[in-house]
């Protein structure tokens, strides 16, 4: 299929999104969107996928001008999107979740899912998928998950295949699959739109690529152009590659984790025996795909996880077992990974974000009663110090950027003095101007002597941070590895591998994988 | 970008919450005069002349006119100023039945309002209340005390029944994820069946009665009159204007109010922030119950004297939808439960002079919260700017309609 | 190389709660049904047991001049006592080793313990009675009668619910519908008519439920609350100004008169019991097995479950999510106003203010407790009719349980249902969520 989009604007309420964008996928091209979150890239899909209407501009399948009302006629006219956030039904199984929308019926729409099943282990077979049509999707790892989503997309009979960050939850190995079920879907004729903010993987994947910036098309270019021009392009000005940070003095062992296990609620050990120090001055940073134990791991340090056993010595003190509020005060600062749901409160101002966790005390409080005047010095105080971005102290959290409300975050937890300070997804949704401010002052909190943990899910951040890299699969350390280990190595660990397995393996092949290196940029933009 | 749109809302909804006394406004006149048209129609003189109505319309207009400014010039002569009144007394007793009437409401709405606050759906102050005046009227007609020391007595017994009520809902809430709104109802007709139990037995059933009432209270415990036996309004008003002062003061100016609000807003922010969401939860319900039981008190030693069935009459589901009309503000909850004050009282009057059932009232006060609560239609049904309005929708239903925030009755693993 | 194994904690598992917010319902060790169990078989062991009266509780098992008339069972209280109450600490032993071994508990060991449990309550109750000797087949056929209304209002509640639409309103549908069934009964005397108007009635409150939840955004809990009060003045103003003045014009509806079916009615204690309804009866039974097989084997069903579990799935599959929600609410607006004709045609042929007494709540009740499921609200819904005609038939029988107690018990039981200490009770993840697109 061939599909043109042609000037399409869309405004929210006066504020535009997306401004005249012009974009030409050829038939069994795989063409890339790049941009930075919220450069509008997510936005423009919605209006090709008819979820929403565009303001001005129109689109073109096969020279032919159509109209979306919604994705039941992007669908029919064989646009298929797989979207970042999965649109399935966890409780349905795999095949009434494909056959929702599209389902075959008996006599008085009584349903029959044969016809879908049979569908299902066509294209399953053809590509490989290994899925079973009867198992319920919450019980299905993210990657199958995806899959489903592509068969989805596959038995309505697209053509073009929207992909909105598809590799954000997927292991380096699972990318790698994901690039070759590309490679055989355009072998067959199928367009792909590929949505991403990494470089690398954009680079490896796409036959052509479009950046967009605050909602317009900012370039074109070939998947060999340098990569330093893309990410230039990209975030509208030159950018420094490197953080210009100066190796770490670890000192002393502060935190130590011994034998730490950590039941999830559904009763299954999230983590798994770990055990690990953190000096001093240095930053551990915890590497892995989304949901391998992390966030529990991290949680459980700050005493928000209550099936937690081992220990946990912060300075020689015992932390397990005490409570959030005993573990803040004991000088502990916590960055959570989501920090719409747990970092802030939309509806609290600024001044308010800013005493989170410490408005009970002096001198934000006297006894039970809280002190006006020093809440908002804070807030004055802070907004300054951080280049808090908003028409007052007093603007609801819910009004500013992503980038803005990770500085209330830091500007809190760096509000106090630190004994170990935790950071999970410090940037992620975070503009690259609000990135290289955050990593700095991270680095100065380690360089004036706080063990700092870093969890990341994105290589470039893990590595770009961290002074030691510590790698997490399902809830089991996988090894501790220098900050400079190659990517190679980590991909192995982050799939399961431990560090000597993962160094014997790339000993062995001695030949890259798919996706090459290349310099990396500050934070997930590389 | 995100910050662009962001902000660009803000403003849309500074310029809302400004315009929100306007809306309000309106949606009270557009409720009135759907229940005077209810009136209108309904009313016998208006359907005699609409038999001939093509002979002369302007007779059945009339007429439909005549009954509904009828029935809302009794209301106000209940409600606010009798005018037709022989005496000054008489003149000004409506304001004071107001006052009256709008006692209990206070408080009972200051609980619902409290839980609103802490992301509680709080539908249970009748159970409460009934708590609260079944406690207050035992403390009332057993103890023989001096009158201040009963009195204090009676306020804290009626609010540690409610308090005790609320918190099984707090403590259901926080232990297992019990959703509030359906405890609430639940033990709101366990209230009432305890309440039906407990007046069939001697404990509380009056000496010789075998109609299920309890004992008359000790004249020790009643509230004292505020302003002479003329009139009805007692002590509890001060209590109600006391304890608007103090919510206010709680959630604006102290910790736990912080912690209350930030629980309400997002628990799991508030969490990770070290505040014992479950200790939150359970206090926030002992408090708002506490406030409802009050409002018990109010009945049983205010007004009533003693304890019946129909002893919290609809007290507690009023108060909901005042804290709703209040936006769950306490100056707001006070001035809503004046208003509502008024429509009780006025409706009484307006029942006895002009034959209107005082039905209609509970019409115009569900109408009234609706429209408040979809500034919208409001806004459409003036003609206001309609394209504003509806890029505000979702706006609005953020602003006027304090959700609990993780409350969405049925989701959640344990309903 | 390790490869993904679905059976561990896989990196689905927290993506896809953090998205679509569920849980995995693998290895759950919920210890609350345990404890609920056991304190069951607590009250069992001291009340029904220890407590058991001597005398024989007996149960008459049909009416004189039934085709097959039986004979009545005769049953020792205390004897039945301890048998059952060794069979309700056995199920909470074998639920407790269970939790042990981490393996779920059959659905059976929850059905059994119920009716156990039900059964020496029974038995202990009517055996303490002064007379103790009560009528089976009254006991439970007015429970069936009692549940009617409830059972269509626990209905409309799954049908809303399922599409993500909370339903606190049912009482209000239930009034309105009890309201139009008299008035439209009245003037025109046919039943059929009215049963049509008592449809209309629910209607008109889900279409306000829909106005104002869906297209005006407004808390779907909020607008339930306040509909229940508009109704309950709306029905009580026009019962005093138009209904109580002209009670013979507008407040005298035909009754709806019950029938049997041939040969079906002769059945030994079911035939009274299922084949001997009003048409609103027949039509209870129907209107369940209908909503039951829509709702799971349908297209329709398929697609009103995803837009109440995951509208934005539903809406990128291009399935209207509004309109779905717009018709279920109207449907069930239809279906409990159905319902509440049954107060003006079956029980009483008159309205009276606020005469559906709180039955909407109970059918919200019946609809947790029943796991928004229409089959588990309908025997939720028999269950609280049963409870409810308990106290009428055992006043009769002169018992020491206070009425006032009994009627508390399906409140009670609800209570003890959304603590969990039933089992896990689910409801659609996106009920009490406006969808708005984008």
């Amino acid at each position: 299929m061939k599909l043109e989009l042609q000037g399409i604007t869309k405004s929210f309420d006066g504020f535009v999104a997306n401004d005249s964008v012009d974009l030409v996928v050829e038939p069994g091209q795989v063409h890339c969107l790049l941009g930075e979150n919220g450069a509008g890239k997510s936005t423009l899909m919605n209006v090709l996928f008819g979820l929403y209407e565009p303001t001005a501009g129109r689109i073109l399948v096969d020279g032919k001008p159509v109209v979306f009302r919604g994705p039941g006629d992007a669908m029919a006219a064989g646009i298929g999107m797989v979207h970042q956030h999965f649109m399935l039904i966890p409780v349905f199984t795999v095949a009434e979740n494909v056959a929702l929308g599209n389902e075959s019926t008996g006599v008085g729409g009584i349903l029959n899912l044969e016809e879908t099943r049979r569908s299902i282990k066509e294209i399953s077979d053809r590509y490989g998928f290994d899925v079973d049509p009867d198992a319920l999707v919450e019980d299905l790892p993210v990657g199958v998950q995806q899959r489903v989503e592509i068969i989805k997309a596959l038995v309505r009979k697209a053509n073009l295949l929207i992909l909105d960050e598809p590799t954000a939850v997927l292991t380096p190995r699972e990318t790698d699959e994901l690039i070759s079920i590309i490679g055989q879907l355009t072998d067959s004729g199928t367009s792909i739109i590929f949505i991403s903010h990494k470089l690398r993987e954009v680079k490896a994947v796409s036959d052509k690529i479009t950046v967009i910036r605050r909602g317009k098309v900012v370039g074109t270019a070939n998947p060999d152009a340098p990569a330093t021009e893309l990410a230039s392009l990209m975030v509208g000005r030159a950018v420094d590659l490197s953080l210009g940070r100066t190796p770490a003095i670890p000192g002393d062992a502060i935190l130590q984790v011994r034998g730490l296990n950590v039941l999830s609620e559904t009763g299954i050990p999230a983590v798994d025996q770990v055990s690990f120090d953190v000096h001093a001055g240095e930053i551990l940073a915890v590497a892995g795909v989304q949901g391998n134990g992390q966030t529990e791991l991290v949680e459980a340090i700050m005493g928000l996880q209550d099936k937690a056993t081992g220990s946990i010595l912060l300075g020689g003190a015992e932390l397990l077992g005490r409570n959030v509020k005993d573990i803040i005060n004991s000088g502990v600062g916590y960055v959570p990974e989501d920090r719409s749901t747990d970092g802030l409160i939309s509806s609290f101002t600024i001044a308010e974000n800013l005493i989170l966790n410490r408005y009970d005390h002096a001198p934000m409080a006297q006894g039970v009663a809280l002190k006006l005047p020093a809440i908002a010095a804070n807030a004055k105080e802070k907004v300054a110090e951080y280049d808090i971005r908003a028409g007052s102290s007093q603007a609801l959290a819910s009004t500013l950027s992503g980038g803005n409300q990770q500085k209330i975050v830091l500007a809190r937890e760096f509000s106090r003095p630190l004994k170990l300070f935790i950071a999970a997804q410090p940037t992620r949704g975070v503009d690259v101007g609000s990135i290289e401010f955050l990593h700095r002052r991270i680095l100065a909190e380690r360089d004036a002597g706080t063990p700092v943990i870093i969890v990341s899910t994105e290589l470039d951040e893990v590595m770009e941070l961290g002074d030691r890299i510590a790698v997490l699969f399902h809830g089991q350390l996988m090894g501790i590895v220098p900050g400079n280990t190659s990517r190679d190595i980590l991909g192995l660990m982050m799939a399961g591998a431990n560090a000597e397995e993962a160094l014997a393996e790339v000993a062995a092949q001695q030949v890259p994988t798919t996706i090459k290196d290349e310099p990396t940029l500050p934070g997930g933009i590389a | 970008m995100t910050s662009t749109i962001k902000k660009h809302n803000t403003t849309l909804g500074t310029r809302l919450r400004g315009s929100f006394f306007l809306v309000s406004l309106l949606a009270i006149v557009l409720s009135l005069i759907v229940g005077g048209l209810l009136i209108a129609v309904t009313d016998e003189e208006t359907a005699k002349a609409a038999k001939y109505l093509f002979a002369a319309p302007g007779d059945t207009l009339s007429a439909a006119w005549k009954a509904a400014a009828g029935a809302y010039a009794a209301m106000f002569r209940g409600a606010i100023f009798n005018y037709q009144a022989e005496s000054f007394t008489g003149m000004i007793k409506p304001i004071t039945e107001t006052l009256t009437m709008a006692t209990p409401l206070i408080t009972a709405a200051l609980g619902v309002a409290l839980a609103f606050r802490a992301g509680l759906f709080n539908i249970g102050a009748q159970g409460q209340l009934i708590i609260g005046a079944v406690l207050a009227g035992y403390i009332g007609f057993t103890l023989n005390l001096p009158w201040p020391l009963h009195i204090l007595l009676v306020v804290l017994a009626a609010a540690l029944g409610g308090a005790l009520w609320g918190g099984i809902v707090g403590l259901l809430k926080a232990r297992t994820g019990a959703h509030e709104v359906i405890v609430t109802i639940m033990l709101n007709y366990v209230a009432v069946y305890l309440l039906a139990f407990l007046l069939s037995t001697p404990m509380m059933q009056r000496p010789g009665s075998n109609d299920p009432v309890s004992q008359i209270i000790h004249d020790s415990a009643k509230y004292p009159l505020i302003f002479g036996p003329d009139f009805r309004v007692h002590f509890g008003l001060i209590l109600g204007l006391l304890a608007t002062w103090g919510v206010w003061w709680l959630l604006e100016r102290s910790t736990l109010g912080f912690e209350l609000k930030a629980v309400g807003a997002n628990p799991s922010a508030s969490r990770t922030a070290g505040i014992n969401t479950t200790r939150v939860t359970i206090l926030a319900m002992v408090l708002a119950g506490a406030l409802a039981g009050m409002a018990g008190a109010s009945q049983v030693s205010g007004t009533e004297h003693f304890v019946v069935g129909g002893v919290a009459a609809s007290i507690g589901f009023d108060a909901i939808t005042v804290a709703l009309l209040g936006r769950s503000r306490p100056l707001g909850v006070l001035v809503a439960a004046l208003l509502f004050g008024a429509f009780r009282a006025g409706g009484v009057a307006m029942q006895t002079q002009t034959g209107t059932p005082i039905d209609i009232v509970l019409v115009v006060q569900s109408l009234i919260v609706l429209f408040i609560a979809a500034p919208p239609l409001v806004r459409s049904i003036f003609g206001m700017n309609a394209r504003k309005a509806r890029a505000a929708a979702a706006d609005d239903s953020k602003n006027t309609t304090p959700t609990p925030p993780s409350g969405t009755v049925t989701s959640g693993s344990t309903l | 190389m390790k490869t993904t194994e679905s059976t561990h904690a896989a990196p689905g598992h927290r993506a896809s709660g953090k998205n679509t917010g569920t849980v995995v319902p693998v290895l759950v060790r919920d210890r609350k049904p345990v404890i609920g169990y056991g304190i069951g078989a607590l009250i069992a062991l001291l009340f029904f047991a220890i407590g058991a009266p001597s005398a024989l509780a007996t149960f008459r098992l049909s009416s004189a001049g039934d085709a097959v008339e039986l004979p009545p069972l005769a049953i020792p209280s205390a004897a039945a006592g301890w048998v059952l109450a060794a069979l309700l600490v056995a199920a909470t032993v074998y639920a407790w080793l269970n939790l042990r071994a981490g393996r779920k508990n059959p659905g059976w060991l929850a059905l059994t313990y119920g009716l156990a449990f039900l059964m020496a309550f029974l038995i202990w109750v009517v055996g303490s009675a002064n007379n103790p000797n009560i009528s089976l087949i009254t006991l439970l056929g007015g429970s069936i009668a009692l549940a009617l209304p409830m059972v269509f209002g626990s209905l409309s509640g799954v049908l809303s619910e399922r599409s993500g639409v909370v339903n606190i309103a049912i009482e209000g549908q239930l009034l309105l519908g009890a309201f139009a069934a008299a008035v439209g009964g009245s003037i025109t005397q046919n039943v059929y008519v009215a049963l049509i108007c008592a449809a209309v009635g629910g209607v008109v409150v889900s279409a306000l439920l829909a106005l104002f939840a869906i297209k005006y955004l407004v808390n779907q809990i909020i607008v339930g609350v306040v509909l229940n009060v508009l109704v309950s003045g709306l029905t009580a103003f026009l019962f005093g100004t138009l209904l109580a003045p002209n009670a013979d014009a507008l407040n005298s509806p035909p009754r709806l008169r019950s029938f049997s079916i041939p040969g079906l009615a002769d059945i030994p204690i079911l035939g009274p019991l299922l084949f001997r309804q009003t048409l609103l009866g027949y039509l209870m039974f129907v209107a369940v097995a209908i909503v039951w097989f829509a709702l799971y084997k349908t297209r329709w069903g398929l697609r009103v479950r995803a837009v109440g579990e995951h509208p934005k799935a539903a809406d990128t599959v291009g399935i209207n999510v509004n309109r779905t929600r717009v018709i279920n609410v109207l449907i069930g607006g239809a279906v409990a106003g159905l319902g509440g004709s049954y107060y003006t045609l079956v029980s009483v042929s008159q309205f009276s203010r606020d005469m559906t007494a709180g039955a909407g709540f109970i059918a919200l009740a019946a609809l947790i407790f029943g796991r928004w499921n229409p089959l588990g609200a309908f025997f939720a819904a028999l269950l609280f009719g049963f409870a409810t005609n308990l106290q009428y038939v055992l006043a009769q029988a002169g018992t020491a349980v206070p009425s006032q107690f009994m009627a508390m018990l399906p409140y009670v039981v609800t209570i003890f249902a959304v603590a969990g200490l039933v089992g896990k009770s689910r409801g659609p993840a996106a009920a009490g969520e406006p969808y708005v697109k984008g």
